[in-house]
């Protein structure tokens, strides 16, 4: 690389994998093989992905780092660049910048049981932590998914859920908002609060990960508390917007904490010293 | 190094400019324009005003323009073409003018683009540039350069910092980098060794009306104070104060394309504007201008002295004399002392 610290890596892009509407994943491949060979990254950490053009924008790496060769995002059509983004066909070349911010510290929890918690489209940045978590299985206790989303056709890795569905050591519960079920749908039906409210998982010895839209996390949080998970051990990750990806651009702070920096990882007990501005 | 002291003759002045240019160094200046002071290429030095207070836009320009290629691309049927800029090609540049503020400032912005990631682009662009700084015999009252650790005749950030001894008087040169021992050991002639000579007398007086460190520690427990809001009412949100900062550094990226091929640029942003911070979904953090403004104060006396040792204000005055509503910064932060948590 550069002294140029926008200058992106090209990135072709190998597969394209439609998950919902709207709502896309890429496998991209760097284009150049020395850049493959030097790039490592962590659980949680994101990138600024562009269509020549068009622009940057800012998504976490979905795949996980034990999946060597390769790294894939998955986004949601909705601004100007994910609309380009949206349009690139396989073997398109875009660009990527990363990786960015911290990381999940799962090293550290070694030894626990993992309550995976995420709304929408948010269980990407999940996923890389989810099969980071299965590919060193052993390294863990009980691994619990609790995903949701507005209506079924909007659940994201559908490939995926069937095959946590079908594993003995995961369990997975889905739900879809009230309205949003299908006539088959197995699931269950309410808010992601609710359901972890019902669903009521031990706190003893485990780690929550949640994820999701703000007013998720906000009424996710209490339900946690009440079943007695410390804030310290509650984990989320957050996305405000950004430009530059490392503490320069000014826009993702939350008071004197930069998303970019000293996110996006955050615990809740980080998150209670910090100003309601995310 | 120590400072260095010279005299150089009034007359000689035009002699430095002149001489600077035939080493065709580019020389940024106050050039007035359409009742504008800015920092623009000078072709000779009588388009130099003297006795101005203050430029209308900050000298941070040269180092942190206000639009830069980061860089460029061309598509082919063959692939894409993807160039970054070369950091080494920017000019070499005499910043001439420079008000002691301003010149502080540089140090500021500096520390942003250079806690952790070090931006190679920034670094580069100013390490071409050589600040002569101008000390100040005039204020006017939107001036509070020695609340915020600054002073009229304040040499930090200058390579050399000239102070008029009087109204028709010499000038000191104080020497103060090695860019600086550069331009007078180049022209000996031009510079006398100066004795002692007590340049406080000859500088603006300008009463300190707060103390950066009062304002840092009242911030602690300000958040949600209801003054962020009576301090904003009057904002329209259009970003001049950013622009005219000489410490503001945000900025927006953004794809210019022509045709096949284009480039990417950097462009000033201002945390004002309610587009800033704006997520994809529609969710703003910051969605209403009190909490903008909000950002704004504490990113320089909050936020900034905690992560980078440094404030982000020089009490230059350019926000208060820009704002088409009449905000007026030295006002605010008065009140925000004497504000009771």
């Amino acid at each position: 690389m550069t002294d140029n610290l926008y200058m992106p890596y090209l990135m072709k892009i190998e597969k394209v994998t439609y998950e919902a509407p709207g709502v896309k994943t890429f496998m991209l491949k760097f284009v150049n093989e020395e850049d493959q060979h030097n790039f490592t990254f962590k659980a949680g950490q994101f990138g600024e992905y562009s269509v020549y053009g068009v622009g940057e924008s800012t998504f976490c790496i979905a795949s996980s780092p034990t999946r060597e060769g390769y790294i894939e995002c998955t986004f949601r059509q909705t601004g100007k660049v994910t609309n380009a983004l949206s349009g690139c066909e396989e073997g398109s070349i875009i660009g990527f910048r990363g990786p960015y911010g911290n990381t999940f510290p799962i090293d550290e929890w070694k030894g626990k049981n993992l309550l995976f918690i995420a709304g929408g489209i948010a269980l990407p940045p999940m996923r890389c932590v989810i099969w980071n978590a299965l590919d060193l299985r052993d390294n863990f206790k009980d691994v619990t998914i609790i995903y949701g989303a507005r209506s079924v056709k909007d659940l994201v890795y559908k490939h995926e859920l069937q095959d946590w569905q079908g594993r003995k050591d995961v369990k997975l519960i889905t739900t879809v908002d009230p309205g949003g079920e299908s006539p088959d749908w197995k699931g269950e039906i309410g808010f992601v609060p609710t359901i972890v409210e019902k669903i009521a998982p031990s706190s003893v010895n485990t780690i929550a990960i949640v994820c999701g839209p703000p007013v998720m996390i906000k009424y996710t949080f209490p339900v946690l508390a009440k079943l007695g998970f410390t804030d310290e051990n509650i984990f989320t990750t957050l996305e405000n917007r950004m430009k530059c990806g490392f503490g320069k651009c000014g826009r993702c702070n939350i008071g004197k904490y930069y998303v970019c920096k000293d996110g996006p990882v955050f615990t809740a007990a980080q998150l209670n010293e910090l100003p309601d501005e995310y | 190094m120590s400072i260095d002291k010279h005299l150089i003759r009034k007359d000689s002045l035009e002699k430095l400019f002149d001489i600077l240019k035939q080493n065709s160094k580019k020389i940024y200046a106050p050039v007035p324009k359409n009742g504008k002071l800015s920092f623009k290429e000078a072709e000779s030095y009588s388009e130099i005003p003297t006795g101005y207070i203050q430029t209308t836009q900050s000298s941070k320009e040269v180092a942190f323009p206000r639009t830069e290629k980061l860089l460029d691309y061309s598509k082919s049927n063959e692939g894409i073409t993807v160039k970054g800029i070369k950091i080494d090609d920017f000019p070499e540049i005499i910043l001439w003018g420079v008000r002691p503020c301003d010149a502080m400032g540089i140090d500021q912005i500096s520390a942003i683009f250079n806690w952790d990631y070090k931006d190679e682009i920034y670094n580069s662009r100013l390490s071409r540039v050589t600040i002569l700084g101008f000390s100040c015999s005039k204020a006017d009252e939107y001036c509070f350069c020695t609340s915020v650790g600054g002073n009229p005749g304040n040499t930090e950030g200058s390579d050399i910092l000239f102070t008029r001894l009087g109204d028709d008087g010499d000038y000191l040169a104080e020497v103060l980098t090695g860019k600086g021992s550069a331009i007078t050991s180049m022209l000996p002639g031009l510079f006398e060794k100066a004795g002692e000579i007590k340049k406080e007398k000859f500088l603006a007086d300008i009463p300190i009306k707060f103390k950066n460190e009062e304002i840092r520690k009242k911030l602690e427990n300000f958040f949600e104070s209801d003054q962020w809001i009576e301090h904003s009412l009057k904002c329209l949100g259009c970003g001049a104060c950013a622009y005219v900062c000489p410490t503001c550094a945000c900025f927006d990226i953004q794809d210019e394309s022509h045709g096949k091929s284009g480039s990417r640029v950097r462009c000033w942003d201002s945390c004002g504007f309610s587009l800033f911070t704006l997520h994809t979904s529609g969710h703003n953090p910051r969605e209403v201008q009190s909490q903008r403004w909000r950002q704004r104060i504490m990113h320089k006396f909050s936020y900034m002295p905690d992560r980078l040792s440094v404030y982000g204000c020089t009490g230059c005055g350019r926000c208060s004399r820009a704002c088409p509503a009449d905000m007026n910064i030295l006002e605010q932060l008065i009140s925000i002392q004497e504000a009771a948590v």
